[in-house]
Formats: structure tokens, C-alpha cells, sequence
């Protein structure tokens, strides 16, 4: 396969910078965990009648995952690919036979391959050391997982691809994120929030993978999110598809 | 006159296949034409300089030439592929250095090689480039830790790594220092040694003299001489020049009158004698000794490729 020639090596390296980076460490596989430990030392995971009998954490953990999402999909992932644009990197990649496709492909199996990993050590560290109740399927939330960061990463990658310069794609990235994640509920319960937001907030796609994580978690099946699935996968494939048109090595 | 056998010349250029042929180039940015119908050819095995002031058009016609930008109009054909058309399969056999590119800088130069190496068809052992280029001690250092002399030189290694027919070298030496510079033009003459075109662009006209077997001469996106730097320097039939200054009044009639000086001019304290011939500098320094002329400063002066621009274009190369 000509056209995937350099992929194995490429996958290697990408991951090998990626977790060089420590701010890219700090934001996948350490910020969460963190946020977990906090959220245990100050409300604990006892049951609430409040929650319905379930515990801070038990309701937390789900959000947190979806939070890791969000930074890696929409900020992460943009950021560096408009940096390696803007500074040239993408530029030197351009003047092999290395492929576009093979590039992206590369790139995005790395931020997955990170999402899955930040995630994971958040359920282990939950589960393990602060007994959240997992009342779900694996499999079911893998898929979950999956859908929510391809979702997100194709939406970051769509950012590089129309942002002018690394400055902007930061930015907007940002600013987009931030509401993102306390109108979704990710970090703060979507209960307390008034009427209002909770009407805005089913526009945002990361609601959706809140919504749809915290119900995989407590043992919905995935016929019970016909409406998170379906946005979900409209966005990623949509956003996949403008992605591609709108990526450019210069 | 004794140096001509130094040159030597393609046995029959017309026998030799093109490694570039560049006809009728035309690249347009809205109303500003970058480049304007240039038209030229380089020779396999050649060293081929592009020169010109910064702006002229070099760098659009060497990306036109590598593929990366496509012509208004023109034809371009590299190794008898078109660059667009068949822009994978250029790729596989060009090594490409760009003014400005870059890497991530956390890569270690290693994995920047073994990941380049990867991506071609074919590729050579990188680790006795990195031995050539005196990178062999740099080979775990991440990117950012090295040098700007170090990353033009992890640059060289990767347009090498796939082991081209021809080599790319866009302002190679900009952002050097004299002494960097001096031995990446020894770098370039020992890659043409190992049989490959060398195509480059400089607005250093020393450079382009140095190293190149021929060069094109560009300003405002027209090709205005190709040739050989010796030849394009003859073809100003200036002769050499001695220049010297003096205190208070020179009378210039003794000078004058010797065989081969074609012309004296003074400004200020400043004495320039034009002439030719061998005996020009012994002469005229015999003529000042013997009439006692208090003469500091005496230097010679040849022409170069920027008198030969300053001929061709009326203007200076760094105005």
C-alpha cells in the first residue's frame, strides 16, 4: 500500500510528541483524574437522595470524561494543527510522498488513542479508589466514548482547517470550549441550571456526549439515546467530511 | 585567461538529458506578475543558481519547478515528469530544503530522519549522513536544542534521506554566519560530486559565484542572463581595477600614460585606475613607486556577478 507507506512510523512519533507536550499531558491524563480527587475530598460519593440515592462522583465521573473529550477534540487537536501549519511543519511533511490521508489518519488515531487513555485512567482511579458505581456495559460505553471524541475531534480538526492562524484557532477554540463545558453539564450538574440554558444547551454537541456517557454509565442501553447517537454521529460525520475539505498543508 | 581549463565543459549538453525544463513560466498573484515568461533548462549534474534581490521571483519559480505551486501558464517539466501531474512521483525522487519550514520541536533529529526515511519508496541509511553533515553527536537532541547552523543541517539531511536525482536548495545560507555558511557551500559541491543536480536559489551573489556551474539571473520576475558566473563577468569586458588613496593633490598624467591603462578617475583622496593586461597591477605600482607618491590603501578590484547585475539592471543588489 503505497498510498499508506510511513503510517506505523508516523503513529509513533505523533504519539511520542504528544505525550512530550506537557501541557497536552496535564489537559488529557492528568486534569481530570485531579478534578475527581478534589470532587472526592470535598462532597465524597455518598449516596444522595438528592442524586436519586447515587453518590457526587457517581454522577461526576461521566461529565469528567466528557470534559477530557472536549479539550483534546476541540482545543487540543486544533491548536497543534494550525501551529504545524503556521510554523512550516506541515510545509517539510508536504514535500515527501507522505499522503494527506495518511497524515490525518496518523494524527487523528493518536488523539484518540490519548482520549481513551485519559479516560481510562479516569474510570480506573474512580472505580478502584473511590468505589463509583459502574452500573453499565463496556462495551456500550466504549462505543460512547468513541462516537463523543470522534464527534469532538472532527469539529477541532474543521477548526484548524478555517482558522487563519494558530493565534485564532487557540481562541476560538477556547472560547468555545469554556461554555461548552458548564452549559453541557460536563463539570456542573444540567439540574441547577434554569429553564433557559437547558434549552440552549441541546445545541451543544458536548450536552449530547454528557447526556449520553452519564446514561451509558448507569446501564442505559444505546437504544435509549436514539437522539444523543443521532447528533452525535451527524456531527462527526459531517464535521469529518468539512474537515477534509477545508485541510490544507499550507 | 590560464584558469579556463578549470571549467569542464558537459562533453555534449545537447546529448544530455534535462534535469529541469522551465518554458514560458508565468505565476500571478492578482495584478503582480511573481513570474513573468522565464524560460531555461538545467543540466543533469549541474549546480544551478537562481539569483536575484529578494522579491524578484525565486522562490514562486522553484515552487513551481517542485510542484508546489501551479503556473498561470508555462510548462515545467522536472526529470520529465510534470510536476503536477505527477507531483507523488517527483516527490519520491527530489529532496526539498524550503526557506522557511520547520519541525516539531520536541522530534529528536533520529526520529525526524527514521520518520522521513519511511515515507519513500527507497532510502538511504541516514546514519552516515548525519556523520557527513557532523550531526553524529546531535542525533538524540530534540529539535528545539539545536542551533540555526545544526537545524539547516538536520534540513540537508532530510532532502538527502531518500537518496534524489535532484536537490532543492531555497536560501540556503540566509540566517548564517560566514563561517556556517562557507561549509554548507562545501556540502553542496560534494552532493553535486555524488552525481546529483543541484538547483538553488540565492540572493548572495558570492554564493551563486562560488558554487554554481551556471546561473540565471532574475529581477522583477524576468530571467535578464544565463550563463556561466565566468562568463557572465566577461561579457562586461571590464577590466580589472586598482584603487588607492592619496593626500592632497595627484596628478594622474604618469598613469595615463601606461600601456593597458584604459582610464583614471579621482574623487576626494580616492584614485581608481581601470585597466588590463598582466603586467596592469605591477605597472602601475612601479609607475607610483618611481614618482614617489605617498599611496595608501592600494587594492585591486575584479568584477563579480553584482557588477554584472548592476550592468543588467541598472540598480544595486542590496538597495
Amino acid at each position: 500500500m503505497p498510498k499508506l507507506r510511513g503510517l506505523s512510523r508516523l503513529l509513533i512519533v505523533q504519539a511520542r510528541l504528544f505525550l512530550r507536550e506537557p501541557l497536552a499531558v496535564f489537559f488529557t491524563l492528568l486534569m481530570a483524574p485531579m478534578l475527581l480527587v478534589l470532587m472526592g475530598f470535598i462532597f465524597g460519593n455518598e449516596p444522595d437522595p438528592l442524586l436519586s440515592g447515587r453518590g457526587a462522583l457517581d454522577v461526576g465521573l461521566p461529565g469528567y470524561a466528557a470534559m477530557v473529550i472536549g479539550i483534546v477534540g476541540l482545543v487540543a487537536s486544533a491548536v497543534e494543527t494550525s501551529t504545524r501549519r503556521e510554523t512550516g511543519v506541515l510545509r517539510r511533511f508536504r514535500a515527501s510522498p507522505l499522503r494527506p490521508l495518511t497524515y490525518i489518519m496518523a494524527d487523528v488515531t493518536v488523539y484518540f488513542g490519548m482520549t481513551m487513555l485519559g479516560v481510562g485512567l479516569l474510570f480506573l482511579l474512580g472505580t478502584v479508589a473511590y468505589g463509583v458505581r459502574f452500573g453499565g456495559n463496556p462495551g456500550t460505553v466504549f462505543v460512547g466514548v468513541f462516537l463523543s471524541t470522534g464527534a469532538m475531534l472532527s469539529l477541532g480538526y474543521l477548526l484548524a482547517g478555517l482558522a487563519p492562524n494558530a493565534r485564532v484557532a487557540t481562541l476560538v477554540g477556547n472560547v468555545t470550549l469554556y461554555p461548552m463545558l458548564v452549559l453541557s453539564g460536563a463539570v456542573v450538574p444540567m439540574q441547577v441550571m434554569p429553564e433557559g440554558v437547558q434549552s440552549v444547551a441541546r445545541f451543544i454537541p458536548l450536552t449530547h456526549a454528557v447526556r449520553l456517557l452519564r446514561g451509558l454509565w448507569t446501564g442505559d442501553a444505546l437504544s435509549a439515546h436514539p437522539v444523543e447517537l443521532a447528533v452525535l454521529a451527524g456531527v462527526m460525520l459531517a464535521g469529518t467530511a468539512l474537515a477534509a475539505w477545508t485541510f490544507r498543508w499550507e | 585567461m590560464g584558469y579556463g581549463s578549470i571549467m569542464t565543459e558537459v562533453a555534449n549538453p545537447e546529448l544530455e538529458p534535462h534535469a529541469v525544463q522551465c518554458e514560458r513560466l508565468v505565476k500571478r498573484y492578482g495584478a503582480l506578475t511573481a513570474v513573468d515568461e522565464v524560460s531555461f533548462d538545467v543540466r543533469a549534474g549541474e549546480i544551478f543558481g537562481l539569483v536575484g534581490p529578494n522579491g524578484a521571483g525565486k522562490t514562486t519559480t522553484i515552487e513551481c519547478i517542485e510542484g508546489f505551486r501551479k503556473p498561470d501558464s508555462g510548462s515545467v517539466r522536472v526529470m520529465g515528469l510534470d510536476p503536477q501531474h505527477d507531483r507523488y512521483e517527483l516527490r519520491e525522487r527530489m529532496g526539498v530544503q524550503f526557506q522557511s519550514a520547520a519541525l516539531p520541536p520536541r522530534i529528536r533529529v533520529e526520529e525526524a530522519l527514521s520518520l522521513f526515511a519511511s515515507f519513500y519508496r527507497t532510502s538511504v541509511d541516514w546514519r552516515p549522513l548525519l556523520v557527513q553533515l557532523a550531526l553524529a553527536d546531535k542525533q538524540r537532541a530534540p529539535l528545539a536544542t539545536l542551533s540555526g547552523g545544526q537545524k539547516q543541517r538536520v534540513f540537508i539531511a532530510l532532502a538527502l534521506v531518500n537518496d534524489p536525482d535532484i536537490v532543492f536548495f531555497d536560501e540556503l545560507t540566509s540566517g548564517l554566519d560566514p563561517q556556517s555558511r562557507r561549509s554548507m557551500w562545501e556540502l553542496v559541491a560534494d552532493i553535486r560530486e555524488r552525481g546529483k543536480t543541484v538547483f538553488l536559489t540565492t540572493h548572495f551573489m558570492e554564493e551563486a559565484e562560488r558554487l554554481c556551474d551556471r546561473v540565471a539571473i532574475m529581477d522583477h520576475g524576468r530571467l535578464v542572463a544565463l550563463d556561466s558566473p565566468r562568463a557572465l563577468i566577461a561579457s562586461l569586458e571590464a577590466g580589472r581595477r586598482v584603487v588607492f588613496q592619496v593626500d592632497g593633490a595627484f596628478d594622474d598624467a604618469a598613469l595615463r600614460a601606461l600601456p593597458g591603462v584604459t582610464a583614471v578617475e579621482q574623487t576626494g583622496e580616492r584614485v581608481t585606475v581601470s585597466g588590463e593586461g598582466d603586467r596592469f597591477l605591477s605597472s602601475v605600482a612601479g609607475s607610483l613607486e618611481s614618482g614617489g607618491v605617498a599611496f595608501r590603501d592600494l587594492r585591486t578590484e575584479q568584477p563579480n556577478l553584482e557588477d554584472v547585475f548592476l550592468v543588467l539592471t541598472g540598480k544595486k543588489m542590496r538597495e
